[in-house]
């Protein structure tokens, strides 16, 4: 298994290339957090349960993404910011698929 | 005043453990939290999800732990205040630290052991422009007393349960109730849902969906919110209204906490986790998901060891005289502030003939 990368833009607009592992069990909200994009307590409050949206982003690249399951669905519409793109990031695991993925962080909200 | 060996701020499990192991070395915990019930992320977030890590449960719900916790404690007589928010810290002349909330109550202890996770949860606010100005004054984040709402026109925004159950009780109270979200569907327990779907076919609810408020007319009071519905039209709706319910959840925030002095690094209060958890602020302590240290994990059971630790650490502070001999449960037995006394049986001596 190996690393892939992804383009991460963060909160104050700042595009980062990380290396994201495949075989870690990771998504890409863990990924934000080990690189340490966002403030801690700004991103993952609700651990990874599709429960708090603070991991809402914008997937720019075209992907083909995972389908929403209906908690990470019910959640964004409650959520802010939302625009067509928009993705829980705790929700999208990395795989190797993901390769060259360019994601931006929604606001803190 | 209300006055207690510890002051605990968040009645999370961390929190609610550390009255445990305060009440066996016979010192009394008060608690504050900004939610209405205890229980902190794990009854706020949470409560239906199984947890797998805590020792000696394969599984609990988030809940039935809370539950647990609330009955563990229950003979050490904890105080409450809840609903309300820790606000100033104070340090008295004598050592002792006087902690008032955002509603003026006012705690005072020797101790302060902060277990508040990721800070007091706040109500989301929608992004609408004036939102602000009519705060108090037709819109509210919480319902505190539905009578308000008497004979009123009332609009509710969100998808959840808060939304859904508050919807079907105000269909009663209130002269007109809409409910509008951004999707058809609802996410909330079945029943509410199907309440609300009776509700609206018998036209007590007047339902529009999938749409979103943009807007807030009104001169001092709020006096009417536009409705854009989604979809090709984007079709505009003026709705006369006296009330505005935004309930889109909540969102913790570290708050007032930050502006108490203490060291902070990455949202989170630094802590000397070498000893027992205590702040730069002698006497106040940080426990569970709200500290940080080299290697610290954000665990409910790393929380409880921490509690415990803080507690011994808070015993010293209060008695610096006293030698303390750590008891086992199993040996000392639990006695309650409340004069209940649970041990373990004692053995039986009895000669068999």
């Amino acid at each position: 298994m190996s690393d892939i990368k992804i383009k991460i833009t963060d909160r104050d607009g700042v595009t980062h290339e990380v290396d994201a592992p495949t075989d870690m069990n990771m998504n890409l909200m863990e990924i934000v957090r080990s690189y340490e994009l966002a403030p801690e307590g700004t991103i993952g409050i609700c651990g990874g349960m599709a429960m708090c949206a603070s991991c809402q982003c914008y997937v720019k690249s075209d992907h083909e993404l995972p389908e929403k399951s209906d908690d990470e669905d019910a959640m964004l519409a409650e959520a802010f910011n939302v625009e067509d793109n928009s993705r829980l990031g705790c929700q999208i695991h990395i795989t190797e698929d993901l390769e060259g993925l360019e994601v931006e962080l929604a606001p803190e909200s | 005043m209300i006055k207690t060996d510890i002051l605990i701020i968040g009645a999370g499990p961390t929190g609610l453990f550390a009255v445990f192991e305060a009440g066996l070395l016979k010192l009394k915990c008060h608690l504050i939290d900004a939610l209405p019930q205890a229980g902190g992320q794990c009854s706020e977030i949470y409560p239906k999800k199984p947890i797998y890590d805590i020792p000696g449960f394969p599984e609990v719900l988030a809940g039935e732990l809370v539950d647990n916790l609330m009955e563990q404690i229950k003979a050490f007589q904890p105080g409450f205040t809840l609903g309300e928010r820790a606000e100033t810290i104070d340090k008295l002349e004598d050592g002792t630290f006087v902690v008032t909330t955002n509603k003026g109550t006012k705690h005072q202890a020797p101790i302060v052991a902060i277990a508040g996770g990721l800070g007091s949860f706040e109500p989301r606010k929608p992004l609408l422009d004036n939102l602000e100005k009519f705060e108090d004054n037709g819109v509210a984040y919480i319902i505190k007393d539905p009578e308000v709402y008497r004979d009123k026109k009332v609009v509710i925004a969100g998808g959840g349960d808060s939304a859904l159950d508050w919807s079907i009780f105000l269909a009663d109270v209130a002269s007109e109730v809409t409910l509008v979200h951004r999707r058809n569907e609802f996410r909330g327990a079945l029943d509410s849902v199907e309440k609300v779907q009776d509700l609206k076919n018998a036209g007590k609810i007047n339902l529009i969906t999938p749409a979103e408020i943009i807007g807030l007319k009104g001169d001092a009071n709020l006096e009417s919110v536009t409705i854009r519905k989604s979809g090709d039209e984007g079709e505009e709706i003026e709705l006369e209204v006296d009330n505005f319910i935004p309930l889109f959840g909540l969102s913790p925030k570290l708050g007032p906490i930050a502006d108490w002095g203490l060291d902070i690094e990455k949202n989170a209060i630094k802590v000397d986790n070498t000893l027992d958890y205590q702040t730069n602020i002698p006497g106040i302590y940080a426990i569970g998901d709200v500290n940080t240290y080299p290697g610290k994990l954000k665990l409910i059971l790393c929380g409880f060891h921490e509690a415990t630790l803080m507690c011994q650490s808070a015993y010293q502070r209060i008695f610096p005289d006293k030698k303390y001999v750590m008891k086992y449960t199993t040996v000392g037995g639990v006695t309650g502030f409340d004069g209940s006394k649970k041990e373990a049986p004692k053995a039986v001596v009895k000669a068999i003939e």
